[in-house]
């Protein structure tokens, strides 16, 4: 485990977590590495949510189970933390807040701070968070500038008033928190100045942008909803036609409708929204219609854990929709991975006619990531629509597998699709043959599609012994505990293109002795895949389903129990 | 060769007598009057007999799922409002399975015309009830008769603001073809009901009833009276052929959109720059 400092914020919805965990990490930024993640429940106001900044002199990207310093902003939240807390732990908050039999059993450290109080010598209560965000950055003794500056930018459109109160509230936190006498071992760098903190949504969303996407058609459902909001907010200047669809069928549909009239298209959602879309995803697979849909999943079945974490839609997409026909799923794990391969899913989407999925979770989605300088390449917004000529059949047989695609009105041809099983012309046709020739042709594509399979990542030593598998957002906190082990022999693999497998993927578990795989589900369904597929039966499961990620704790106990 | 033809012989899945050839023939007509070349139209079809057409007229087509001409239309006219656009499938097609599709696309106004072939009963599974199939009406599954009240496709697009809302009977291919051109030359949604008689399934609502049971509205009709024409699209003692609703100046979902406020270019013909996305996350 890496050394690092927790800081958790707990408080209720309506509270302005979210706000405070956006300027904390910019800030922090400047100094240290930084990760956030929050946890929310299905409500708009009350209940507790918390916030979580784990700061550290070194790359970090996982969620660290026990509170290091817990920050209580009202007096409901503490009982739900009681096993997050150990003596090391120092609470701070009113005293009012604070179960004292807890805090006993606990052996924690209490330590007043009452924000209001300090918010309302500023001028007023509501400004109690940038109080917060003071104190912090006073503990952490980052730049007061690197305070100021997201206030002002934060404010911009208040009055001169407002943006100085906040910067007098941040200051009378900054210097209590500065004062306040600590042991943090934690090292300042200056490496991860020239990075940048963003979500897993932002990357989803970035990397359509960086894919081409200028449509956008989608009904809002948790926790994917927020890749719709990005786009709609950049849409403007990006020229994206953002249309919120009356329900998740009519998206899907216009999603391909839009790629049919030649646009690069999207649609967001999560499980139960998607189980909605399957038969445009069938329709996708017999029109060999591009389509890119991002799916972050929550637990279900059914409504679920509207707003928890979830890796088990896996099977859902990879068998969705009726009949048989190739496909593409891409899993991210960092927040490079999600830009990289949603940019790249537009890309395999239109040149191969296929639905590609960017499946990741609520966990990936609402975390807050550094990213290093990424240099973008151009060569994802190539696009693979031909201009028709008379003679132009939109289903021509060829020796690839692949018909080359016309739109209307962009040539001489005419662009015909059915849903229908159909001829080369696109017309409808109940003949035997040609129904075989059709299905060959599109099933063919696999073939191309794996010629061009994205690698895994593979961390650690090259001749390890003993290998752990994963996919999705369990990438940061499984590498972090491979980078941090002393087990030398032991490596991480993190498969990035889930559906379809390639063989490669055998040769990496044929090489060592032992292999665990780490999976949020409860029935290990890429395990499940690997041994269909590769015919590799992965012994040791480590699976997590109560609607919360890995913590790092956890995975060092079960390497040391696995290995 | 004209416009639409094709040159090879068709095997029509249609019943001989179906009203859907007269349509068919209604619609090639009002293409050709308005000289639109085959190559920037797009029909957008689902499932059913009506759904299709586009397998019988020569031009790009989308052939979708059931229930679902209607988002797929109004993404290919979005995308690139430069194409005429033209959803098409039958009343089970379009007002049953299509329902939401149908209620908030007229909400968005997109600038298509909107083909409801509507014969009371469905076809392609064989006889069973539509939801504009009459009360009473006797079907291999509504076995004692049909109990749910008839959709009125009309009053519910008067009322929920549709800008051109038609109705047309096959049986008057003339008249049929003056609809359709009105609807196609309307800037917004323009739905175009067509009654016909379905010649194998329903021995009801023949050509003789829809015969019996139209009037064309009267030449001094005022179409932009959004209440008289909802009440005679209430009216179904006797039904209004003809344009019962236009309402025009309104802006249709393409023209709305802010990436055309300035710029008509389609989305399809513009270029993204690489350099603005990398920007985009130096921002960060």
């Amino acid at each position: 485990m890496l050394q690092s400092l927790t800081f958790v914020l707990s408080g209720q919805a309506g509270q302005g977590l979210a706000t405070i965990e956006k300027l904390l990490s910019q800030a922090i930024k400047n100094d240290y590495y930084v990760f956030s993640t929050q946890e929310v429940m299905s409500r708009v106001r009350g209940g507790n949510n918390t916030v979580e900044i784990r700061v550290s002199s070194q790359p970090v990207d996982a969620y660290k189970h026990t509170i290091d310093m817990l920050f209580l902003l009202n007096d409901h939240s503490f009982y739900r933390l009681h096993d997050r807390i150990n003596e090391d732990t120092v609470i701070f908050g009113e005293r009012a807040f604070i179960d004292e039999d807890v805090l006993e059993k606990a052996g924690s450290r209490f330590s007043e701070l009452k924000l209001n109080d300090l918010a309302s010598e500023a001028g007023s209560v509501l400004y109690s968070n940038t109080v917060l965000f003071g104190f912090i950055s006073g503990l952490l003794d980052l730049d007061t500038e690197a305070g100021e500056a997201p206030i002002r930018k934060k404010f911009q459109s208040k009055s001169e008033k407002i943006i100085e109160n906040n910067i007098n509230a941040f200051h009378k936190g900054y210097q209590l928190g500065k004062a306040y006498e600590r042991k943090i071992s934690i090292e300042k760098t200056d490496i991860i100045r020239d990075h940048r903190i963003i979500s897993g949504t932002e990357a989803i969303g970035i990397g359509a942008l960086a894919g081409g996407v200028n449509y956008i058609a989608s009904y809002p459902m948790s926790p994917g909803t927020g890749v719709l909001q990005y786009l709609a907010q950049k849409g403007n200047d990006f020229d994206v036609i953002v249309e919120q669809a009356e329900d998740e069928i009519a998206a899907i549909n216009m999603s391909i409708g839009a790629w049919y009239a030649g646009a690069r298209s999207l649609v967001t959602t999560s499980g139960g929204g998607f189980a909605l879309m399957e038969e445009g995803v069938s329709l996708a697979g017999i029109t060999e219609s591009p389509s890119v849909i991002h799916i972050a999943q929550r637990p279900g079945p059914g409504t679920g854990l509207p707003t928890r974490t979830e890796q088990a839609d896996l099977n859902l997409v990879v068998y969705s929709g009726h009949g048989e026909f190739p496909r593409i799923v891409l899993a991210p794990g960092s927040v490079e991975d999600g830009v990289l391969l949603t940019q790249k899913a537009f890309y395999l989407a239109d040149k191969y006619q296929v639905p590609v999925f960017v499946l990741t979770d609520q966990y990936y989605v609402d975390s807050n990531f550094s990213i290093p300088p990424l240099e973008l390449s151009e060569k994802y917004l190539e696009s693979f629509i031909v201009e028709t000529t008379p003679d132009y059949l939109r289903y021509k047989v060829t020796d690839n597998g692949l018909s080359p695609r016309g739109i209307p009105g962009f040539g001489q041809g005419l662009v015909k699709v059915d849903s229908d099983e159909h001829d080369e012309r696109g017309s409808i046709t109940e003949d035997f043959n040609v129904r075989v020739t059709m299905n060959d042709k599109r099933l063919s594509k696999e073939d191309r599609i794996l010629e061009e399979y994205i690698e895994p990542e593979l961390i650690g030593p090259k001749d390890y012994k003993k290998l752990i598998i994963s996919w999705g957002s369990t990438y940061g906190v499984l590498k972090e505990a491979v980078q941090s082990t002393d087990q030398k022999d032991l490596a991480y693999l993190h498969i990035k293109e889930v559906f379809p497998l390639h063989t490669m993927i055998r040769d990496y578990i044929d090489q060592a002795d032992s292999v665990a795989i780490f999976e949020i589900n409860a029935t290990s369904q890429l395990a499940n895949l690997i041994k269909l597929h590769l015919d590799r039966d992965i012994q040791n499961r480590i699976v997590k389903y109560n609607g919360t990620p890995f913590s790092i704790e956890e995975i060092d106990a079960k390497i040391k129990e696995v290995f | 060769m004209k416009p639409y033809e094709f040159d090879y012989e068709l095997d029509i899945a249609w019943c001989p007598g179906c009203g859907n050839f007269q349509i068919r023939n209604s619609i090639v007509n009002a293409l050709r009057e308005l000289e639109i070349d085959p190559t920037n139209l797009v029909l957008s079809s689902g499932i059913g007999q009506a759904a299709k057409m586009p397998q019988y007229i020569n031009t790009n087509y989308f052939n979708g799922l059931h229930g679902r001409g209607m988002p797929v239309a109004v993404a290919v006219k979005s995308a690139n409002p430069e194409l005429t656009v033209i959803a098409e499938g039958g009343d089970g097609d379009m007002y049953g399975e299509g329902g939401n599709h149908f209620i908030h696309n007229i909400r968005r106004n997109p600038n298509i015309v909107h083909i409801v072939h509507n014969n009371m009963v469905y076809g392609l599974t064989k006889g069973q009830a539509s939801p504009t199939s009459q009360l009473d009406f006797i079907t291999p599954v509504q076995v004692n008769g049909v109990r749910n009240k008839p959709f009125n496709p009309l009053a519910v697009a008067i009322s929920l603001g549709a800008t051109f809302v038609a109705r047309a009977f096959s049986g008057d291919p003339e008249q049929t073809t003056k609809i359709i051109k009105q609807a196609i030359e309307h800037d917004g949604y323009a739905l175009v009901d067509i009654f016909h008689p379905c010649v194998t399934f329903n021995k009801i609502n023949n050509f003789k009833w829809f015969k019996d049971n139209t009037y064309y509205l009267d030449e001094d009709y005022d179409r932009s009276n959004v209440k008289q024409a909802l009440d005679k699209a209430l009216d179904i003692e006797k039904y209004a052929l003809g344009v019962l609703y236009q309402k025009e100046g309104d802006a249709s979902f393409e023209n709305q959109l802010h990436v055309y406020e300035e710029d008509k270019t389609p989305i399809i013909k513009r270029t993204r720059n690489i350099k603005d996305v990398q920007a985009l996350l130096k921002a960060f």
